[in-house]
């Protein structure tokens, strides 16, 4: 949900509204926004399932520091969703363990 | 690529705008350094009014203090970098730097000022992992910054200053605090706070913690309970509450890897977040040259990090013989000066304790290791 009138915090600056594709459903986010943001809008909590015990987790820390929020972003795994922005026609995808490595990720 | 720098600055947050300001404005060549998009540290989340003396923004809200730090910084001449993670940082002071996750770079300084912060503390507990269990700063970043609500029923677990503040703007956003639960038999944070948010019937339980966080891949119920005076949880006394958001304030931890890294030697502070980088009252570290301020340094607030920061870049100023140690002496006298001030009554008078015991620890160190540069 998103907070639309505050009573200290002036009016959000007015930004730019586009799709992202999240498990291929078409999610309204602003531009600029971190991706985890406009999944809790949304109202999706669940970024990712974990390698042994297939845990659900989601948003943690905000800050890019814990990696509970790392979802799998145009094709390449364990992105921070807390720290990366959203661009218009992302294609987010709920990460199941450690998802799959590309070999530019693999090269690093 | 490969920067050069009189001083760099790690870190964005109030300590290292400071820094930024007292040694642009005096004509070093000064580069501050954060990872976030865009500087401030944790000031844009506060949006409540400090208090203090005047001169210390009493009455300001803490991301209008930061704009104006921003302006300073400008006038000043300093150079921002953003979005550049520091991963190492040499004896020698060359940092390595990778900037937007691609571009890797060295920063080579003749001062280094670490003003790096802290992290928040976690808490273990059964469904402590469910989606909906979070730090209480990644809420305040959740609702104050991006605008958007982290839940509609919240926990608050832990009763110092986050704690209590991150519950009133969590009502403020919109969101009912349904508890906050403390361990101790008291609460931690200022008086006036806690008020504030009992008078909009917000339930304070001392002598309670969590005990578990139960639901199907998000948190749906809590579970609260009363501990004895050995912090045990007593039988019997469990109650459920229904909630979508629970919050960690459980203190935080001086951000200080970097420290560690240069050499710096340290002391372990519990009353100050943990292990400190030893210091001196000029904010030097056990390495020459090296300074460190704010939290990274002992976690206090933001007001003492803002005074840190200068302190420390009065301390580069100086040794790069920017301003002569007579000036030097007048600016750093004006500075503790206020320090002395924030580090006064029942919140204040440990901190100023425990930055005594850093100091003389600092200074053991040192004439241990033969006299003081
Ligand atoms: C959630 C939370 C709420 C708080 N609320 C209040 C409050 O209401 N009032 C108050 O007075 N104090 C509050 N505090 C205390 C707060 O720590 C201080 O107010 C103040 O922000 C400390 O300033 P700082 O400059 O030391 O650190 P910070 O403001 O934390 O800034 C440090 C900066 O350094 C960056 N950084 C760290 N490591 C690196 C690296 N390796 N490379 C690049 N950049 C790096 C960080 O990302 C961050 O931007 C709060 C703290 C937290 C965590
Ligand atoms: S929530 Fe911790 S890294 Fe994103």
């Amino acid at each position: 949900m998103r907070i639309e009138k505050h009573p200290v915090l002036p009016d959000r600056p007015a930004g730019k509204k586009v799709d992202i594709f999240v498990d291929g459903r078409k999610v309204e986010a602003y531009e600029g926004e971190p991706i985890a943001a406009a999944l809790w809008a949304a109202g999706i909590k669940k970024f990712r399932y974990t390698r042994k015990e297939k845990q659900p987790r989601g948003y943690f820390c905000g800050l890019g520091r814990c990696t509970d929020c790392v979802m799998t972003v145009d094709g390449v795994a364990n992105v921070r969703t807390c720290i990366t922005p959203v661009k218009g026609g992302m294609v987010v995808q709920t990460q199941k363990g450690l998802g799959i490595w590309k070999k530019r990720q693999m090269s690093w | 690529m490969e920067k050069k720098a009189n001083v760099l600055v790690i870190g964005a947050g109030p300590a290292g705008l400071c820094a930024g300001i007292e040694t642009g404005k005096s004509g070093a060549k000064v580069i501050v350094i954060d990872e976030n998009t865009r500087p401030g540290g944790q000031l844009f989340k506060q949006i409540h009014r400090f208090f203090g003396s005047e001169q210390h923004h009493a009455g300001v809200r803490g991301f209008e203090i930061g704009e104006m730090l921003l302006h300073k910084c400008k006038e000043a001449g300093v150079e921002m970098m953003l979005s550049s993670v520091v991963w190492g940082l040499s004896p020698e002071f060359r940092a390595g730097v990778v900037r937007e996750g691609k571009r890797s770079m060295t920063i080579t300084a003749d001062k280094v000022i670490l003003a790096t912060g802290a992290s928040e503390n976690s808490l273990m507990f059964p469904g402590w992992t469910l989606p909906g269990v979070m730090g209480a700063g990644a809420a305040q970043t959740m609702m104050n910054i991006h605008r958007v609500l982290p839940g509609k029923r919240a926990l608050m677990i832990g009763s110092g200053n986050v704690g209590l503040i991150v519950s009133y703007q969590l009502l403020q956003a919109g969101c009912e605090v349904k508890a906050v639960v403390e361990i101790l038999p008291r609460v931690g944070g200022y008086k006036v706070h806690a008020n504030k948010i009992a008078r909009l019937g917000v339930d304070i339980l001392i002598s309670h913690t969590v005990l578990e966080v139960r639901g199907r891949e998000r948190v749906e119920e809590a579970i609260v309970g009363r501990g004895d005076r050995n912090l045990r949880p007593i039988p019997g006394t469990e109650r459920t509450i229904s909630v979508d958001l629970v919050c960690l304030a459980v203190g935080l931890t001086p951000l200080s890897e970097l420290a560690w890294l240069a050499g710096c030697k340290f002391g372990y502070f519990p009353l100050l977040g943990g292990f400190v980088p030893l210091h001196n009252r000029g904010m030097e570290t056990t390495v020459s040259g090296m300074y460190i301020a704010g939290d990274a340094s002992g976690i206090e607030e933001a007001s003492t990090a803002m005074e840190e920061g200068r302190l420390a870049g009065v301390g580069a100023l100086e040794s790069l013989a920017f301003i002569s140690a007579a000036e030097a002496d007048s600016r750093r006298k004006e500075i503790e000066q206020n320090l002395l001030m924030l580090r006064k009554g029942p919140y204040g008078d440990f901190r100023h304790k425990e930055k005594e015991k850093i100091y003389s620890e600092w200074k053991k160190v040192k004439e241990k290791a033969g006299g003081y540069h």
